[in-house]
């Protein structure tokens, strides 16, 4: 029977878990890179006074928040080929968090945006400073560290979406414990251990934000 | 390409009920579960904050793919018995989402200002009066926007469902893929999204429906905003 | 005199981290009197209305309200911190009325009055509602029984909840600073207002105010505070026009100042 939990096992497939770990926190990393970066164009593009490209953006983010990660990765996994880009499952899932989360946090970054005061663009456009100096050395100083803690949060949610690029092949932690849990015919211990491992990152990590925010919050 | 469209459409179309019946379940649950851990949070007895608290970090530090296959795999090994494929999916649905919605709940309780609570003390009603009467009444109208996102994630995280083989939107895309010419990829993948953007409109054209009538109902105007 | 002062502080003692708030107050205050508490913001004016709502709870000191122990209870012969439930029953014949109205937005204006009255006296909504009628035709308010709070003005908001607090028929009535977040030319309605209430009940009031006019002719007796104490407690006319205390002085004139 496989039912029961046993110690030697789960020791035995840590390292295996651990491995697989790693991706899932190297996908986490460049997927949250990508996300603050395209995030923070997608945020400015909207200022921009350019109507039509800000009202595409806009479009294509409320329109990619509302659809599913999962079907996103297939899309860029599986249809990009045809048109000629291929990419490995870590490219094709970083790319998709990336992209995906991007419209999340060019919504934080708005939101900081906006709550940099008027009178800060005004004293900028006083001082007849060239656009690109507003904006990086007036504006995003002041929005940026505001939002720290909501790109945080992501980063952890992100975290947490990984396992869902097993769909599209990309060997992480959750593939790692199915493998494991197909060649023993022991699902307790590899998925057990795996959702465990998930929670001593995220949580820390977690308390870690709402601390920062706290530290924001209060200024 | 659009020759097969209509074959596409219905085929896919056919997932959609599942889709709908675990969103729709998922979010009952949710509603439950986000009531009684939220105000658990918000309780004075600190036995009852622990065990909610236990919960809710509990339901958000693990992934949510990771919780689906445990119930899905893992449970069956330990009591010898599956739960079908939709029950435990919504049940994931529920349990994981109910752990962000008592956050919610929490949030929006602690926001109502503590002179209503005085003022409410100030007419000598009892704790279980000023937080039903007074309090929720008004925090119910900061809870709706949240809540909001929080069903559209949720109908998001129904495509995972597809991961343990229910028969929903995304696992019959799958099973079109490789049956259709390599040009059908795109289109197949497009109706999904599509599909997914229509019930998110619906989710957020309903709730806006709700919030209206809460913030009326405490004399407000419900802020405008893009919500989804 | 009679036996039993409506309000008794003894030795009462309050603190917020290391600033003290009041130290080692006694206060008395008779049945159907009006006392208005004036003194600089810190003072502990506000706190002592706190007290007796039960918002905050003693450090040290008892309270007492109508002859019943407000901050404790008798348990098993002995003095001991009151629960909720004790507080709740005691504090039912005090009324308070806001500095801010707290009025409850998700209700009414006839809510807001029916709401307590049938929840904690027990009355029948019917038997509330004709209270509350009543109530808010003496505040001039008949009609906008079934208006929404937020679509009141401030005045009109004041005297809901001054309408509120009576429909509890209280024994007691606090006033916080009620008039101090009106525009100017609401002010005098409201006063009014309390001055036909004070002229027509018999409720202890117990008023904390910058209204030096005010509290003049509407008080039996002004209670200056500073530091936590009483420094100084007279009859209005004295107190108000040749107080003793230099702190007084400094105080009435900083107000009269402000003006």
């Amino acid at each position: 029977m496989t039912g029961g939990w046993d110690w030697a096992y789960a020791v035995e497939i840590l390292p295996a878990l651990w491995r697989g770990l790693q991706v899932t926190l190297l996908a986490t990393l460049l997927g949250s890179l990508l996300a603050f970066g395209l995030g923070l164009v997608f945020a400015v593009v909207q200022r921009n006074r350019v109507a039509v490209l800000h009202r595409v953006v806009w479009a294509f983010v409320q329109f990619w928040r509302s659809t599913p990660l999962l079907v996103q990765a297939y899309v860029i996994y599986q249809v990009l080929p045809d048109v000629g880009i291929t990419l490995g499952s870590l490219a094709a899932g970083v790319l998709a968090l990336g992209l995906h989360y991007a419209c999340y946090t060019s919504e934080v970054y708005r939101a900081g945006i906006e709550a940099v005061p008027p009178g800060q663009w005004e004293a900028a456009a006083a001082l007849s400073l060239p656009r690109s100096r507003v904006w990086l050395a007036v504006v995003l100083p002041q929005a940026v560290p505001r939002v720290l803690p909501a790109l945080g949060n992501y980063v952890i949610s992100m975290f947490k979406e990984v396992p869902l690029l097993l769909a599209i092949g990309l060997v992480e932690v959750v593939t790692v414990a199915r493998q494991l849990s197909a060649e023993s015919f022991r699902p307790v211990e590899p998925l057990t251990l795996a959702g465990i491992l998930f929670l001593l990152i995220s949580y820390p990590a977690s308390v870690v934000v709402r601390r920062l925010e706290r530290r924001t919050g209060a200024r | 390409m659009l020759d097969s469209l209509p074959l596409i459409l219905s085929f896919l179309m056919a997932g959609v009920p599942p889709t709908v019946l675990a969103t729709v379940g998922g979010i009952a649950l949710t509603v439950v579960l986000s009531a009684v851990a939220g105000l658990a949070l918000v309780s004075r007895h600190r036995a009852v904050r622990a065990v909610s608290r236990v919960y809710v970090e509990f339901f958000r530090g693990t992934s949510e793919v990771v919780q689906l296959f445990w119930i899905f795999f893992v449970l069956p090994a330990l009591v010898g018995y599956q739960i079908i494929p939709l029950g435990a999916g919504i049940l994931v649905l529920g349990l994981n989402h109910g752990a962000y919605g008592a956050e919610i709940v929490r949030g929006a309780v602690r926001a109502v200002p503590r002179a209503q609570h005085e003022g409410a003390v100030a007419l000598s009603l009892s704790p279980w009066d000023r937080m039903r009467r007074v309090v929720l009444p008004q925090a119910v109208v900061e809870m709706l926007p949240p809540f909001t996102n929080l069903f559209i994630q949720l109908l998001k995280s129904t495509a995972l469902l597809s991961l343990v083989v229910v028969d929903e939107v995304v696992r019959r895309g799958q099973l079109l893929v490789p049956n259709l010419g390599v040009g059908e990829k795109l289109t197949i993948y497009l109706v999904e999204l599509v599909i997914y953007l229509v019930l998110a409109l619906l989710i957020t054209a309903g709730m806006r429906l709700l919030e209206r009538r809460a913030a009326a109902r405490v004399g407000r105007v419900p802020a405008t905003g893009v919500a989804t | 005199m009679p036996a039993e002062p409506m309000i008794v502080f003894e030795g009462v003692h309050k603190r917020f981290g290391d600033s003290v708030v009041l130290s080692d107050l006694d206060l008395a205050v008779d049945p159907g009197e009006h006392v208005t508490l004036i003194g600089p913001s810190g003072s502990g004016k506000t706190t002592i209305l706190r007290l007796l709502m039960c918002l905050e709870r003693v450090d040290a000191g008892t309270i007492r309200v109508g002859g019943r122990y407000l901050s404790h209870m008798h348990r098993r012969g002995e003095l001991v911190p009151a629960d909720e439930k004790h507080s709740r029953d005691v504090r039912r014949r005090i009324g308070m009325v806001f500095q801010q109205f707290n009025l409850f937005p998700n209700m009414s204006v006839l809510g807001n009055l029916i709401e307590a009255p049938t929840r904690v006296l027990g009355l029948s909504r019917a038997e509330a509602t004709e209270r509350a009628a009543e109530l808010l035709d003496m505040v001039g308010l008949a009609e906008k029984i079934d208006e929404h709070p937020a679509r009141l003005s401030g005045g009109q908001q004041q005297r809901v909840a001054i309408a509120r607090a009576l429909a509890m028929r209280p024994d007691v009535l606090l006033l916080d600073e009620i008039t101090s977040a009106l525009d100017p030319e609401l002010v005098a309605g409201v006063l009014r207002l309390l001055r036909r209430i004070g002229d027509t009940t018999d409720i202890t009031i117990l008023c904390v105010t910058h209204e030096i006019g005010f509290a003049r002719d509407f008080s039996d007796r002004v209670l200056m505070l500073d530091g936590g104490r009483v420094i100084e407690d007279g009859p209005p006319d004295q107190l108000l026009r040749e107080p003793r205390q230099p702190r007084t002085k400094e105080f009435l004139a900083a107000v009269l100042e402000g003006r």
